[in-house]
């Protein structure tokens, strides 16, 4: 082990990253390096993503750590230890937890109902990156009774390759575990640091292999909107203008409902549930 | 070299925090608070706003017994006023914001420079270069040389600890307000820090001086002569100044560099000779001739502005600097290497990257219960051209709520409206948003003018009763000090009504029915219409989490109605209805808003069966 090394600690907003990192820099501390520490606040804290880098040594200018020259990443969400590669330096371990955290924003394209986020190939990853420690850090969690530890367990995880005395870490653990809470997360930690490793990483490979979700869609064919004009009160009531949940209708002056937007028509038949002139249909052939 | 800051306090045996050679952890922002504390700082003031926000929090935690006086002020200006104030009262004062902050506060910035300061008084200007959490990424660099006052510019935590001891110092010495400038990666960066004793500063006192203090034509005129007198002066020092040396390495390359590019430097290019300027304005011409005299070729390596690299050529220097590192966005140390590669200093670099391949993007939203999204959900219903303000609820504007118009500085939403009805231009009822204490920083003087020249705008006052996009600090209607002690709170609704707002009706933003019918008659009155929502924000100061909602999904058609309000618990299963997603909530985000229940055309959203608050 060297005498120095940048961390780079990554999650999501809520998960408890700039923690984890402070418990990392504050052990650095009392093992006796200099450390740097950065993280950004502000808008990244609401639900977005949150990164910490950490960086220690007998000397440390820099609070950044630049892309190729992190010594591990440590990812509490899977996505985010994806974006995170371009940190780490060639042949350095990736430890990752396989808790999935997925964005509203993923959940957009109606028509495809596809979801924007990377499935859990932890064999892939391990066959680009090489040394990859994966776990279910919060599964592990649980299991032990406090699943708030997760990321003690990870924490358990980076301690091997970092040169900090075991009593630096507990140290900083009892320092910044929240009250009452340190004997769950010293377990958590040993519990983390007692995973071998690649056999863990085939052992979670395995599970994701088994645990591959849901049925084949039925999709239906583009719908088709019918509206018999001589039955809506058009702006009079306006009850399907309102509820159609992709703004695909409208009401201009006088006029009778129209579809100015067919093509964002997802066919959930609200407005053909909700009308009560039964003025508009929702046909689900082309 | 040596590292010479924080050798020249002098401190008398009593310490913050044990044997005054403690090291400790801190942020910059941390450090600066440490720094005043220990140079004896008797007020501060200042305005939340990211990345300042966190030094008049850390004051208040190092000063338990209260020998600091320390506001939560209304703006920027407004704690500048009071900063100011307190040090022509002869106590040391601090007075931090944001960058865009000190627009807020130029009025009294430009002129208390003629004014001078008789105690010390240290304004701190955090910077944002990426602009992680503001509409800019002004360089007030530039604002300092604009004002003719003296600029410091911290590289990280010890630094900006021993700065901000020492802007003190050089406020009294030279009678000046002093500018410290940070940039994120300054104030938000934690490094270790040795601590210094505490001062004990003597109250000045005030001392009446019509001629210096009030800034009438004639007494102005000669104040100015002053300030550019007194810059010579302070020129002069900055050339011997501790905070500017010269460290002397190979001498092929020298860089000119100052804040937190110097750290990058050091790591990148440890071999090469360094000018780092501390106190950067006035510029040390005699200094850079110095160092430029000693090395071959003559680089600066800065954020944003060509500032120092201006300084040089004006000095008739030849130095290269935005040919190769751009005016635009945060540095960071490959940026820095890509440059110094470009301009032939490093080889190019050989390795490859990993490549991150699909991932999700992760954009910042409103948290799951946030009172801002069903407000923004029927102003979407009503087709109203919408006027933002800067907050949380600026993320309306992104999908899928997309129901924000305009966004540029506090407060304007109010201002903007007004311009956009009396353009004559708009569809649609024009109505402006703005929070509780973005309305008081600044919206306030708008909405008097709405009032007085019978403007038909609409102002939704997003009332969460704090400032949450900083983190939750209090305010004049929030009914807490920054020390948390209670306070008189502002009445807003007869506030508005007291300003001439005929229409003002406050609603229950988790009711979605009432407040979209409130908007729609709002914006059917005439004359200006205030509608306040009344739900406190569910994160700070107090986490609110009500009971659960949970869907049964033999109920869920998958209609996405509840998708449209973005809300982080919600999302979709593995499951289809008719070729759509169905959709779940994760009851262990879900605050129990209701609002998406509302939605729901089949109640398929029902409280969490066995839920109890207590468990």
């Amino acid at each position: 082990m060297r005498d120095e090394g940048s961390v780079l600690l990554v999650g999501v907003g809520g998960q408890g990253v700039v923690l984890a990192s402070a418990i990392v820099a504050e052990a650095a501390l009392r093992a006796g390096y200099d450390v740097k520490q950065s993280e950004v606040h502000g808008m990244s804290q609401r639900g977005g993503v949150v990164s910490s880098h950490l960086r220690f040594g007998p000397r440390v200018h820099s609070p950044l750590i630049e892309t190729g020259h992190a010594d591990t990443v440590v990812a509490l969400e899977w996505n985010e230890g994806l974006r995170a590669l371009p940190y780490l330096r060639k042949g350095a371990p990736l430890i990752i937890n396989l808790q999935r955290v997925v964005p509203p924003g993923a959940c957009r394209d109606r028509m495809s109902g596809d979801i924007t986020y990377p499935a859990v190939a932890v064999e892939a990853l391990a066959t680009q990156v090489g040394d990859v420690r994966a776990c279910d850090a919060t599964a592990l969690a649980g299991r032990l009774g406090s699943p708030k530890a997760a990321n003690s367990v990870l924490l358990g995880v980076l301690a091997p390759l970092l040169p900090f005395p075991d009593e630096a870490w507990l140290g900083s653990l009892e320092d910044h575990a929240p009250r009452g809470t340190f004997p769950a997360n010293a377990e958590a930690f040993r519990a983390g640091r007692g995973l071998r490793y690649p056999d863990e990483t085939h052992a979670q490979a395995a599970l994701a292999r088994s645990a591959e979700p849901v049925g084949p869609r039925t999709r239906l064919e583009p719908p088709r909107l019918e509206v018999i004009e001589a039955w809506c009160k058009g702006q009079a009531c306006g009850i399907c203008v309102r509820a159609c949940p992709e703004t695909c209708l409208a009401i201009e002056g006088a006029g009778k409902v129209q579809v100015p937007r067919p093509q964002a028509c997802t066919g959930c038949r609200l407005c053909e549930l909700l009308c009560p002139d039964f003025a508009i249909m929702v046909h689900a052939e082309a | 070299m040596a590292h010479p800051a924080s050798t020249s306090l002098h401190g008398t045996g009593e310490s913050l925090s044990g044997p005054a050679t403690r090291r400790l952890l801190l942020s910059g922002n941390e450090a600066i608070a440490r720094g005043a504390r220990e140079a004896g700082v008797r007020v501060a003031a200042g305005y939340p706003g990211t990345p300042s926000t966190e030094i008049l929090e850390a004051l208040v935690r190092l000063d338990p017994g209260r020998q600091v006086y320390v506001e939560w002020a209304t703006n920027e200006k407004v704690a500048l006023d009071v900063a100011l104030g307190a040090a022509l009262g002869g106590a040391r004062a601090l007075c931090t914001m944001k960058h865009v902050g000190l627009n807020v506060a130029a009025d009294t910035f430009m002129t208390a420079a003629y004014t001078g300061v008789r105690a010390g008084l240290v304004v701190v200007s955090a910077d944002d270069p990426g602009m992680h959490s503001s509409q800019n990424e002004q360089d007030n660099r530039l604002l300092a040389r604009f004002a003719a006052v003296p600029l410091l510019e911290p590289a990280d935590s010890q630094e900006a600890r021993d700065f901000a001891a020492l802007a003190f110092d050089l406020s009294e010495r030279f009678d000046v307000p002093v500018v410290v400038r940070t940039t994120t990666r300054v104030s938000h960066a934690r490094g270790v820090v040795i601590s210094g004793l505490l001062q004990v500063a003597p109250l000045l006192g005030f001392e009446r001086n019509p001629s210096k203090l009030v800034m009438l034509p004639g007494f102005a005129r000669a104040r100015h002569r002053a300030v550019l007198e007194r810059l010579e002066v302070m020129a002069r020092a900055a050339e011997s100044s501790p905070l500017n040396w010269i460290e002397w390495r190979d001498r092929t390359v020298g860089i000119v560099t100052a804040g937190i590019p110097y750290t990058y430097v050091r790591e990148i290019l440890p071999e090469v000779s360094v000018l780092k300027l501390g106190w950067s304005h006035p510029f040390p011409v005699d200094l850079a001739r110095e160092f430029a005299a000693g090395v071959e070729r003559l680089l600066v390596i800065e954020e944003l502005e060509p500032f120092l690299e201006e300084q040089l050529r004006a000095t008739g220097l030849s130095a290269e600097g935005k040919q190769w590192f751009p005016r635009e966005g945060e540095l960071t140390p490959e940026i820095v290497r890509r440059g110094l590669e470009q301009a032939g200093v490093l080889p190019e670099s050989q390795g490859t990257l990993y490549a991150t391949g699909a991932t999700a993007s992760r954009p910042p939203v409103l948290c799951p219960g946030c009172p801002h999204v069903a407000p923004y959900m029927a102003l979407r219903q009503i087709g109203a051209v919408v006027a933002g303000d800067i907050g949380c609820y600026t993320l309306a504007a992104t999908e899928p709520l997309a129901a924000m118009d305009t966004t540029v500085a506090m407060g304007s939403s109010i201002g903007m409206a007004i311009g956009l009805a009396r353009s004559g231009g708009t569809s649609g009822p024009v109505v402006a948003t703005i929070g509780d204490s973005t309305f008081l920083h600044a919206g306030l003087p708008a909405l008097a003018d709405a009032a007085y020249n019978g403007t038909r705008v609409t102002v939704l006052i997003l009332d969460n009763g704090t400032t949450a996009m900083t983190g939750g600090q209090a305010h004049p209607a929030a009914g807490t000090t920054i020390r948390g002690d209670a306070a008189t709170t502002v009445d807003l609704p007869a506030l508005c009504r007291s300003l001439g707002v005929g229409f003002v009706r406050v609603v229950d933003p988790y009711d979605l029915a009432e407040t979209q019918l409130a908007l729609q008659e709002a914006v059917a009155s005439p004359g200006v219409s205030v509608v306040i929502t009344n739900r406190p924000c569910v994160e700070v100061p107090v986490k609110v989490r009500d009971h659960p909602f949970t869907v049964i999904d033999e109920r869920c058609i998958a209609c996405q109605s509840c998708m449209n309000l973005g809300c982080p618990s919600i999302s979709w299963t593995g499951g289809w209805y008719e070729g759509r997603r169905k959709v779940q909530i994760d009851t262990v985000t879900c605050t129990g808003c209701t609002v998406c229940a509302q939605t729901c055309p089949t109640e398929a959203m029902v409280p969490l069966p066995g839920w109890s608050p207590r468990r």
